[in-house]
């Protein structure tokens, strides 16, 4: 369909004996969500025009367990957190990316105590990385004049107190940034996190992501920008409420990057 | 009986302040009814949060007018406690304001205790109207009807109340000193309540005395009952909010703890050389360990402290996104249902000395719903509006973590999530050989 991605498995760094600069954690969504997966193409596209030396698990991943944890089920969340830490040990993996704020605070907070002890990154604060060590270079003013407005994920943002990289990012396309009323600690939630991406919400009278969509069209965005596969269903799901799917583009961080040098 | 006033001034102190300390003992059983949690690390990181939050009022200037007018009134509180500090002095020994010869320093003080209780007058009128005329959303919400509504206002009555009585006892003084009456020698500087002299213009010497030792007393007496009604009422913050933001969440807000007891099982489950069927050992003889909690001896005693140290501001319930789309979840509502049902268990306890004795209810259920529960989005929103390092966001999930791993009473459509997860590693029902697909579409 689209020009080839490069990606390998752990398992071939192993058969070849060698080990990668990091684990890219795809994460459920990315792997198997029609709309997540295209933010996992966009953010491996950047890796690889930086040459990035990283490794997926592929078949090998299981879901975090982050999930579960939230809808209260302690046991499957530990269940799966001890078979994926058995298997990243194995590998002996130190740094793990991930395009996914719950994989994202679940891998670095939750699951070092039950042994899994990693150098955990958000895409965003990898790419700023690669940017500062100048291995990824954004030129050019694809998006000059547009306005760019982002919702920080919470499990980015207030969780883990993530705020700058992403907003850095998106600067570096000479989009106009504007700030919804509630942004960075004093963010709205889109409605998906404790596990409601998989239940109806309980009777009110309106959707939460709704409501935050109200807000981030509030500043007349051109785009709204996110860091979190849920976050983006949400907010799509919220711009078609409002009937502006013509006007206003709801992407990932890592898209805009991406479309911005063409990739 | 020269020495009658001094003696019914100590046995109403003493009185007070036992009363007092018979309820901090029973607060401190109720809390103690909490399970253990280390709280021993990050000691300097609890120190400057508890000087930060609690002292120095950070999150609450977050929402400006509120937070300066709470200011005001928590520094006015702080420093006029100097003054009561005299007045319990003066009562216990018959002396008349016994800091005076302190002098120009006297004066500066006692002026501007005045210009704080004018201050706190003020604020004290514009949360009345706040709550009162204005009627701003986060007071009217339902779990607000009834006594915590009243409970509010009285606080504010009681301060007015007590904030006029002290400036009439000092414009009562002030005339007196000017008249030259015996034992009220010039002291103090009254920047405010010269202006009430013009009232008490006229009074004879005696009436003006009457003035005086009924405000004096009604004032002392005031703030001995009020010290008594913290415990009964929202205002115990007052106290708490100490221990509370020492106490609170060091860790990132979106790291959960993963629960011991659960790590044992599953550990042992994983564990290829385990004998299934070995006897248990001796120490697991006894009963085995319930998962989550459905009541508040389940809890954490930090938890508890934390339902003891809500002062019902709302400011939790107004940010959080469930309550603002009309959904039942309030997190205030789960702490005030919290320390509620803690008074009961306490009370329970009081009534079959000092045992608790199954009242046939429980927090689930009998306070909080399942539904509440599970409009929760773990956003963290309620955690990071309190002012005072309150958490129920983990009240939330420890409920939830009962419902699914004692009751397998989740929604449907979670358990669907559930089994996927346990089936294919994914939440929705994929194969895991898929999971590199996205590679090559």
């Amino acid at each position: 369909m689209s020009e080839q991605l490069k990606v390998k498995t752990m398992q071939e760094f192993m058969a070849e004996g060698k080990q990668p600069e990091i684990l890219f954690w795809v994460g459920s969504a990315g792997s198997f969500d029609d709309r997540a997966k295209k933010i996992s193409r966009a953010f491996v596209k950047l890796l690889n025009k930086a040459n990035v030396d990283f490794a997926v698990l592929g078949t090998e991943e299981s879901s975090t367990g982050d999930v579960a944890k939230r809808a209260g089920n302690e046991f499957l969340f530990q269940m799966q957190a001890m078979m994926n830490i058995e298997l990243l040990n194995g590998y002996e993996i130190k740094r793990i990316v991930t395009c996914d704020p719950h994989s994202f605070n679940t891998l670095k907070n939750e699951y070092p105590s039950l042994g899994g002890n990693y150098d955990v990154l958000h895409h965003t604060q990898y790419l700023k990385e690669l940017i500062d060590n100048g291995r990824l270079t954004i030129t050019g003013d694809g998006y000059k004049g547009k306005r760019i407005t982002f919702h920080d994920p919470c499990y980015l943002g207030r969780a883990n107190s993530v705020f700058d990289a992403p907003r850095e990012l998106l600067a570096k396309t000479n989009a106009e940034l504007v700030e919804m009323k509630r942004h960075k600690k004093a963010a709205l939630c889109c409605g998906a996190g404790g596990a409601q991406m998989f239940k109806e919400p309980e009777k009110g009278d309106m959707d939460v992501n709704v409501l935050r969509t109200k807000g981030a069209l509030e500043t007349n965005p051109n785009i709204i920008a996110t860091g979190c596969p849920y976050c983006n269903t949400m907010m799509t799901d919220g711009i078609k409420a409002y009937e502006k799917e013509d006007s206003v583009t709801v992407l990932d961080v890592a898209e805009v990057l991406a479309n911005s040098q063409g990739l | 009986m020269e020495y009658l006033p001094n003696i019914i001034f100590a046995v109403a102190l003493i009185l007070g302040i036992g009363f007092f300390a018979r309820n901090v003992k029973k607060l401190s059983r109720n809390i103690k009814l909490g399970k253990d949690v280390d709280v021993s690390d990050n000691k300097s990181k609890r120190w400057k949060n508890m000087a930060r939050i609690a002292l120095g009022q950070t999150k609450m200037v977050v929402r400006p007018i509120a937070g300066i007018m709470h200011v005001i009134v928590y520094v006015g509180f702080i420093i006029i406690n100097i003054e009561v500090l005299e007045i319990i002095l003066d009562g216990l020994f018959g002396t008349h304001r016994l800091f005076s010869p302190l002098g120009s320093i006297y004066d500066f003080l006692i002026g501007s205790f005045e210009v704080l209780a004018l201050l706190v007058i003020v604020a004290v009128v514009v949360f009345w109207i706040r709550r009162n005329i204005i009627r701003i959303q986060r007071f009217i919400k339902p779990e607000m009807k009834g006594w915590p509504k009243t409970d509010g206002n009285m606080i504010l009555y009681i301060e007015f109340v007590l904030m006029i009585l002290f400036l009439t006892m000092n414009a009562a003084d002030f005339q007196l000193q000017q008249l030259g009456a015996e034992h009220y020698h010039e002291a103090g500087a009254f920047p405010v309540s010269q202006f009430i002299v013009p009232i008490l213009d006229g009074l004879s010497e005696s009436s003006l005395i009457l003035v005086e030792r009924t405000a004096w007393w009604l004032h002392i007496l005031g703030i001995l009952a009020f010290l008594n009604y913290l415990y009964y009422s929202k205002h115990l913050h007052i106290l708490l909010a100490f221990p509370n933001t020492y106490y609170g969440k060091v860790k990132p807000q979106g790291q959960f703890n993963n629960l011991e007891s659960v790590t044992k099982e599953v550990k042992l489950m994983m564990d290829p050389d385990a004998d299934p069927y070995a006897a248990p050992a001796e120490q697991d003889t006894g009963e085995p360990e319930k998962f989550g909690a459905s009541d508040v001896m389940d809890l954490n005693w930090v938890q508890l402290l934390n339902a003891y140290t809500c002062t019902e501001c709302g400011r939790c319930t107004s940010e959080c996104p469930a309550n603002q789309t009309g959904k039942k979840l309030s997190p205030r509502k789960i702490m005030m249902d919290t320390r509620d049902r803690l008074e009961e268990v306490g009370k329970i306890m009081d009534a079959n000395k000092g045992e608790f004795v199954s009242d046939g209810k429980q927090l689930l259920n009998d306070y909080i719903t399942p539904e509440e529960l599970w409009a929760c989005t773990t956003c963290n929103a309620c955690v990071q509006a309190c002012p005072v390092s309150i958490d129920p966001l983990s009240i939330i999930v420890e409920m939830r973590r009962y419902l699914v791993m004692e009751q397998s009473a989740a929604p449907t459509e979670l358990n669907n999530m559930m089994s996927n997860i346990e089936n294919n590693g994914a939440p929705w029902p994929y194969n895991q050989m898929d999971r590199l697909n996205w590679v090559n579409e």
